[in-house]
């Protein structure tokens, strides 16, 4: 680890020295690359700049993978439209590359036909946050079975940097020529009160906690929401003359406090602020199909016929 | 194409006095739809209402979505997921579902939406009927696809129609609409439901060989490509970007030009053994009568009048909509004095009929705004200025 101290924070909890791995070190290219089992690898080399945060967040998604027990053939990834949407399109899992805004409706049609399931929605802060933001409400309140890893880069990147639902007041970005004079989201607030049961953020570089977040949300049932805040270095980066990728990831990673079970109603981010992370919410809570199944059952009795995987 | 018997758990089988959205359910629940999302809408409600009280006892999933948008996002996700899946919605509501149906188109997946039509643009008459949306079901989307679009005139054929557009979805692997309107939607008439047995469905054309060597947009010799579902172990890939036999993006002209024409293909070079127009003395007939939906019905008195007043008149009622009967059409157009169009809009399913006719016999529109069917006086007032 070059050019780069760990947190004494983050150092307690090691097991593996390199929670914060520069994303250079496992290069796609490589060719006993660990995680080529589960990337495409013939789709390779990706789309994303050099020094782009998105692919240091799929490694944690591998990870993570890999860690889990999980069936592997029985988790499917969704991705909407953006830098971020292309993610389903790198992963060698049932992957679909769906419309802008709405990976999580997708997702809800593919996790209720197929409930064995393990449905990951992966995708960008404007395409989950600003255009699908109303499938985000509403699958966390109906406390839908699925994990959303929402990747952060405050800005809308794949269309060349405009403002968002999540720039910080006062950033440059390319339809907020003279800065940003809206209010943003704070998107742990808005998921823990739509009624999400686990809600995390990070930034990029705690590579090893988004993979512990990912396990645990893989490890529970209902509406998971992970924010990883990633800089976009071409636009968000360059158009704020924020540095390169790697010091933006550094940047991001010294200015976060990690402050878990904090009150998400203060989680707000300022324009190069202080960024609190960890884990905010973590709690149980019947599922949709829990609650209709529950619900169906004990109104009609034996002539309900019961939907899905059973728990019990 | 593997026929299968209907599963008697969805077939309420007997004779019922149905409406024509109660119908468009209890056809699906037949057919062996066992997810629905839908968001209310007036004329269309009652369906997502049945679905939903009917469900439990049959076991699937009817989820009230919290918009359109999410209504037929959630139809793609589960059609993939495994199941055969419905929507019903009308004017505004299909409006929102436009740019989903293009991905349904690209990503080649079956899926049933139901439209009873009112008037529009816009809010328009929510209670009224139309038939307004006819052009918007087959170019709605952007871009170059094929859908397949019929039109039921009765509550019977709503439910008929509803098991067929499952069927010509599975086998063609393309969104098929049931395009019916408030008129057919509301009307409450006899609707028999035979024994299950009697209810032939397709199945799904499932992939069934090794897992390295499954492509899922590899046209099979019928042209369709074969499907599996999330959870199979293929680990495979699809999007809404124009893509290879693999499902992998491939952005240039050329890709662009395989996929496309794929997906128009498909539909075009079989729209012979997809399409069923209702023929009545088209062979001795000078004038014919083109028209579809309850406005067929409208016609039937129009066209007593003519024959009572000697005109030699013949009809077609398209069952079809889309892909449009072109050859039947052309062909009259030599042997004809002029077709007769009425519908309910400003001139829709006329100019397809016009297109084919090819200034070959004239085609005169009979328009009607929406609100309300024709006054038959109307169109036979056409049919005799036509016959002059
Ligand atoms: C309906 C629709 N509107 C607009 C677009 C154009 N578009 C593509 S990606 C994108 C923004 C993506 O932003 P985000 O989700 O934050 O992903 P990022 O590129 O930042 O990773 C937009 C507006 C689109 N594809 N579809
Ligand atoms: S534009 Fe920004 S978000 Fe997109 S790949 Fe480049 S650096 Fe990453
Ligand atoms: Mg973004």
């Amino acid at each position: 680890m070059k050019d780069f101290e760990m947190k004494e924070e983050d150092r307690d909890e090691k097991n593996d020295p390199d929670d914060a791995r520069h994303p250079d070190d496992v290069h796609p290219d490589d060719e006993s690359h660990p995680m080529e089992e589960l990337l495409r690898m013939d789709r390779i080399p990706h789309i994303w700049c050099p020094g782009c945060g998105i692919g240091t967040v799929v490694t944690s998604f591998v990870e993570a993978l890999r860690k889990s027990e999980i069936d592997l053939d029985k988790t499917a990834v969704v991705s909407g439209i953006g830098c971020s949407g292309r993610v389903a399109g790198y992963i060698k899992l049932d992957s679909f590359h769906t419309t802008h805004g709405r990976a999580v409706p997708f997702a809800t049609g593919l996790k209720l036909a197929n409930p064995e399931l393990k449905v990951v929605v992966f995708s960008g802060d404007g395409d989950i946050a600003g255009i699908g933001g109303n499938h985000l409400i509403h699958a966390a309140r109906r406390n839908m079975d699925l994990m959303i890893i929402c990747v952060n880069n405050f800005n809308y990147a794949m269309t060349g940097g405009q403002v968002a639902a999540t720039t910080p007041t006062g950033a440059n970005a390319s339809t907020a020529p003279y800065g940003n004079f809206e209010y943003p989201f704070s998107l742990p607030y808005l998921a823990e009160a739509s009624g999400a049961t686990y809600v995390a953020r990070w930034t990029a570089l705690h590579l090893r906690r988004v993979t512990k977040s990912i396990q645990e949300a893989f490890g529970k049932r209902g509406f998971s929401f992970i924010e990883v805040i990633t800089p976009c270095v071409t636009l968000y980066a360059r158009r704020n003359r924020l540095g390169d990728g790697l010091n933006l990831l550094k940047y991001y990673y010294e200015k976060s406090e990690i402050q878990h079970g904090a009150d998400t109603r203060t989680l707000d981010i300022s324009y190069q602020g202080k960024l609190t992370v960890g884990k905010f919410v973590d709690k149980e809570k019947p599922t949709f199909l829990d609650c209709m199944n529950e619900h169906l059952a004990r109104v009609l009795g034996d002539k309900y016929r019961f939907y899905g995987v059973s728990h019990d | 194409m593997k026929k299968v018997k209907a599963d008697p758990k969805g077939v309420l089988t007997g004779a019922h006095y149905f409406d024509g959205d109660y119908a468009l359910a209890e056809g699906a629940l037949a057919a062996g739809c066992r997810f629905f999302a839908g968001y209310p809408i007036t004329p269309s409600t009652e369906t997502a209402e049945r679905f939903s009280e009917r469900i439990p006892y049959v076991g699937g999933v009817f989820i009230q979505m919290e918009d359109e948008l999410g209504s037929i996002a959630a139809l793609i996700g589960a059609s993939w997921g495994g199941k055969k899946v419905m929507t019903v919605t009308s004017g505004p509501g299909f409006s929102l579902m436009m740019e989903n149906i293009g991905l349904a188109c690209m990503m080649e997946t079956p899926l049933v939406i139901a439209n009873v039509q009112r008037g529009g643009p816009s809010t328009g008459l929510p209670t009224l009927t139309g038939q307004q949306d006819m052009m918007q079901v087959k170019w709605g989307s952007h871009g170059d696809y094929e859908i397949i679009a019929l039109s039921p005139d009765s509550p019977q054929e709503c439910f008929d129609l509803t098991i067929e557009a499952f069927n010509l979805s599975e086998i063609y692997r393309v969104p098929a609409f049931v395009m019916t309107d408030e008129c057919v939607g509301h009307m409450h008439e006899k609707v028999v439901i035979p024994p299950a047995e009697e209810i032939e469905l397709v199945e799904r054309k499932w992939y069934k060989g090794p897992k390295d060597k499954y492509l899922p947009y590899k046209p099979d010799n019928d042209m369709i490509p074969f499907m599996v579902k999330a959870g199979d172990g293929y680990r495979f890939h699809t999007t809404g970007l124009t893509h290879d036999e693999r499902g992998y993006p491939v952005i240039n002209a050329e890709c662009q030009d395989v996929c496309v024409r794929h997906l128009v293909d498909k539909i075009k070079m079989n729209a012979d053994k997809i399409i069923r127009i209702e023929e009545n003395q088209t062979d001795t007939a000078e004038i014919v009568v083109i028209s579809y939906g309850i406005t067929s019905r409208v016609t039937t008195r129009a066209v007593h009048k003519a024959k009572k007043a000697g005109i030699k008149i013949g009809t077609i009622r398209l069952i079809t909509i889309w892909p449009f009967p072109e050859k039947r059409i052309k062909e009259l157009a030599k042997t004809i004095k002029a077709f007769i169009v009425p519908e309910i809009n400003y001139g829709q399913v006329v100019l397809e009929v016009e297109r084919c006719a090819k200034g070959q016999a004239p085609v005169i529109h009979v328009p009607h705004c929406g609100g309300w069917v024709h006054d038959p006086v109307d169109i036979f007032n056409a049919i005799k200025e036509a016959s002059k």
